[in-house]
């Protein structure tokens, strides 16, 4: 016979379990429509910074900066964008499959590349795979402010432009809808790929010139970039937190009903035998 | 007199938007005053304030940590990694930034530390100027 008690047991576990989850749901989807504000409070900024760069760069074809041309690649970093923390279902693992799957294909050595992580799943993952991880971030806070990131960005333009590595691949899981996230790969640099903006015929006069004004725009551009893309990741994180945990949610209360049902039926069936027990007593004694 | 809108933004989100007469603000080549109607031009700041004059005769001040101004004849932005309207700043976590800034100067180590350090002190330092009222 099944043990009740045991099935009591099983069942207020697995209660508590649930509520857990539940709890975790609900935080999440709060956080995911803070981290969805602060995604709409950026936009304008990285709207105007992006006309801005793509009227410069655009517009005179003379200008010429480091972070604009692409350079022989001798060294390739990977700006790699997870969480801190787990239970937000396929949303690290599935980042770092990609990231994985294109390093295996473009490297034969470990020597050719680095990688810049952002979050402890990310870096403890190739830490202990034994890649070079020459950056890190941990501990960013939910709704991460500009002041949070800008030391990896910093790190990232910088060793860049120093010449440590040759090109900056990020990776991302790109914030589609609260049920939807889509790993995203991105050049970062060189800034190949700026997309003149239709309208802006406008041509700026520069103070004091235009090389001087790259020198500045450019990096706040990719640190800007960098910032966008962890605002994304973060909202796509919370919202594939909330999605693991409603299907836990769920799954506990499908496990809850199977049990209660075992339950019943134990219970009904110790009844039963009781009962049977109990005739069959009076009946001999007769 | 003619104005002209003027928009500070942030990665954190705009800080101000409105119509004004003249924007004064320091470059990293000097100090410029811009009106309406002036050629589109763009320039990179210095860590400063700038003074937004409006119509009515009174003056906004906003502190911008670097970035850039870029002019329209019809629209003014400017772009900050961060920037405060003066009445927002909070004087006491500036001045816990310099007194951290001018800590670590005094030690000295590599290059690159001493370069930041005087960033922030800078920032810090602007920040306190600006809330004070002496710009």
């Amino acid at each position: 016979m099944v043990n009740l008690r045991e099935i009591k047991g099983r069942i207020n576990s697995t209660k508590s379990t649930q509520k857990t989850t539940k709890a975790m749901q609900m935080v999440s989807s709060s956080k995911l429509r803070r981290a969805e504000q602060n995604a709409k409070a950026y936009v304008p900024y990285m709207e105007k910074v992006q006309d801005v760069v793509a009227a410069i760069a655009g517009g005179t074809n003379d200008v010429s900066h480091p972070m604009l041309t692409a350079r022989p690649v001798k060294k390739t970093a990977y700006l790699v964008i997870g969480s801190d923390r787990g239970l937000a279902g396929a949303y690290n693992s599935s980042i770092l499959r990609q990231v994985q799957r294109d390093i295996n294909e473009r490297h034969r050595s470990k020597n050719e590349y680095t990688i810049l992580a952002v979050g402890r799943k990310v870096r403890d993952y190739f830490v202990k795979r034994d890649h070079n991880v020459s950056a890190e971030v941990v501990g960013l806070p939910d709704q991460p402010s500009f002041a949070d990131i800008k030391e990896i960005a910093r790190n990232a333009v910088g060793m860049f432009t120093d010449g440590t590595y040759d090109e900056v691949y990020m990776y991302y899981n790109h914030f589609v809808s609260a049920i939807s996230q889509e790993v995203t790969t991105k050049k970062l640099l060189p800034l190949t790929d700026i997309a003149p903006v239709a309208g802006t015929t406008a041509s700026y006069e520069f103070e004091p010139s235009a090389e001087a004004i790259l020198e500045t725009l450019l990096p706040q551009y990719a640190e800007s970039l960098i910032y966008g893309a962890i605002l994304d990741g973060k909202a796509s994180e919370h919202s594939a937190r909330m999605t693991a945990m409603k299907n836990a949610t769920d799954n506990a209360k499908d496990i809850i009903s199977d049990l209660s049902l075992q339950y019943n039926r134990a219970r009904q069936a110790a009844i039963t035998q009781e009962i049977t027990e109990i005739v069959g007593g009076a009946a001999a004694l007769e | 007199m003619k104005t002209v809108t003027v928009n500070i933004v942030t990665p954190d989100g705009p800080v101000y938007d409105g119509e004004v007469t003249m924007v004064i603000a320091k470059t990293v080549a000097g100090d410029i005053g811009i009106l309406a109607g002036h050629v589109p031009m763009v320039a990179p700041l210095a860590i400063s304030s700038v003074k937004l004059n409006k119509a009515d005769g009174k003056t906004d001040v906003v502190t911008v940590s670097g970035g850039f101004v870029e002019v329209r004849p019809d629209k003014i932005s400017i772009l900050a990694s961060s920037a405060e309207l003066a009445e927002n700043i909070d004087v006491a976590r500036a001045k816990e930034a310099q007194k951290r800034a001018q800590a670590r100067l005094q030690q000295k180590q590599s290059d690159i530390d001493v370069k930041r350090a005087e960033a922030a002190l800078a920032r810090a330092t602007n920040r306190i100027k600006v809330q004070e009222g002496n710009i």
